[in-house]
């Protein structure tokens, strides 16, 4: 699979996870989300960012047990929680999220 | 889920030359899901994986040795790495990565991952588990 | 006769049949795997010490690095060479036998 965006032509797998993520930039986020009917916030950019810097750091994507509890740990308490996160990542925050980060599936989805 | 299982995975093959120990460090991180009492015993060439200063920018392999410092945050925190296996190889505790965990119920103190234990330990170890998984 | 050894000395007799049966005035190549032979210090860095001199060996350096294994960790006398000398060993030698 994949799709075109301002003349360049970005290759996904079957679930639209991207494939070569240094191709990854703002614009696949937005667009990505944009297909979800998801207009990307501030606060979806402090998830998104920070799935970037945690792949970046242990070469794999979270969990979301694991994530919240990351997230709770870098941004509050008041953020490091599953309503919060599902709130803004409805289809599930390590799922939807590290689509939108460029990054693969997270290990552990089960 | 009705019991907790003491649950070991045993890491015994070098980094790169087969996809084991890729594969396994990824069937831990699925696992730990679970909420069993998991460790992983790293064994003859197994303990080249926690080797530090992995850098395979030359080979287009993908390093994955990063991704044993995110055990802690799956909840693995006993890494277990077999210490005649280590001097067989002209290796130290120092050849390795450093590798911690936060203990929640300790104000987030960081505390080792990694023990060093003799093969008759290792041995007491092993008997001791419910499930034995091998890579 | 250029050789090369894939297998770590730990899980394979690979490279001790090879040292057996390899004559003086060969080349040795480590390569993936096979780079854990040249470690020194360990139970098997006798036996390719030994054969060093007669015959040379050489590792991987894109291998070794790959597995975090520095130069000043090698049995002395051992050369690392790249993929460039990989090749320049391939065509400076008639055959070439792979102890996969």
């Amino acid at each position: 699979m994949a799709f075109e965006l301002s003349g360049r032509t970005y290759e996904t797998d079957e679930e639209g996870y991207l494939a070569d993520l240094s191709e990854w930039n703002q614009e696949v986020a937005g667009y990505m989300a944009k297909e979800d009917d998801c207009d990307l916030s501030e606060s979806h950019w402090e998830v998104i960012n920070f799935l970037r810097e945690y792949y970046e750091e242990y070469q794999i994507a979270p969990a979301v047990r694991v994530l919240t509890k990351a997230i709770g740990k870098k941004l509050g308490k008041d953020k490091g929680n599953s309503k919060y996160l599902y709130e803004l990542f409805p289809y599930g925050p390590a799922k939807q999220a590290c689509k939108y980060a460029g990054l693969p599936k997270p290990t552990g989805c089960v | 889920m009705s019991e907790t299982k003491k649950f070991m995975y045993i890491n015994r093959r070098p980094p790169y030359g087969t996809v084991y120990p890729l594969e396994g460090l990824e069937v831990v991180l699925i696992g730990a899901a679970f909420e069993q009492e998991v460790c992983m015993a790293f064994i003859s060439d197994g303990v080249f994986q926690l080797k530090q200063g992995q850098d395979t920018t030359d080979t287009g392999m993908k390093n994955f040795s990063p991704t044993y410092r995110a055990l802690g945050d799956y909840e693995v925190t006993r890494l277990y790495v077999e210490r005649e296996s280590l001097e067989e190889r002209g290796l130290t505790e120092a050849d390795l990565m450093p590798l911690t965990w936060e203990d929640e119920d300790d104000d987030w103190a960081e505390k080792p991952s990694i023990q060093i234990v003799s093969r008759t330990q290792l041995s007491d170890l092993l008997e001791e588990q419910d499930v034995v998984f091998n890579f | 006769m250029l050789h090369t050894v894939n297998k770590s000395p730990f899980e394979s007799a690979s490279l001790k049949t090879c040292l057996g049966l390899a004559q003086s005035g060969s080349d040795i190549l480590l390569i993936e795997d096979g780079v854990y032979g040249a470690l020194a210090g360990t139970i098997h860095t006798t036996m390719l010490a030994e054969a060093t001199g007669a015959i040379s060996v050489y590792a991987l350096g894109p291998d070794l690095k790959a597995r975090g294994l520095p130069e000043d960790r090698l049995i002395p006398g051992i050369k690392v060479v790249g993929y460039d000398g990989f090749v320049e060993l391939a065509c400076a030698n008639d055959k070439v036998q792979s102890w996969l």
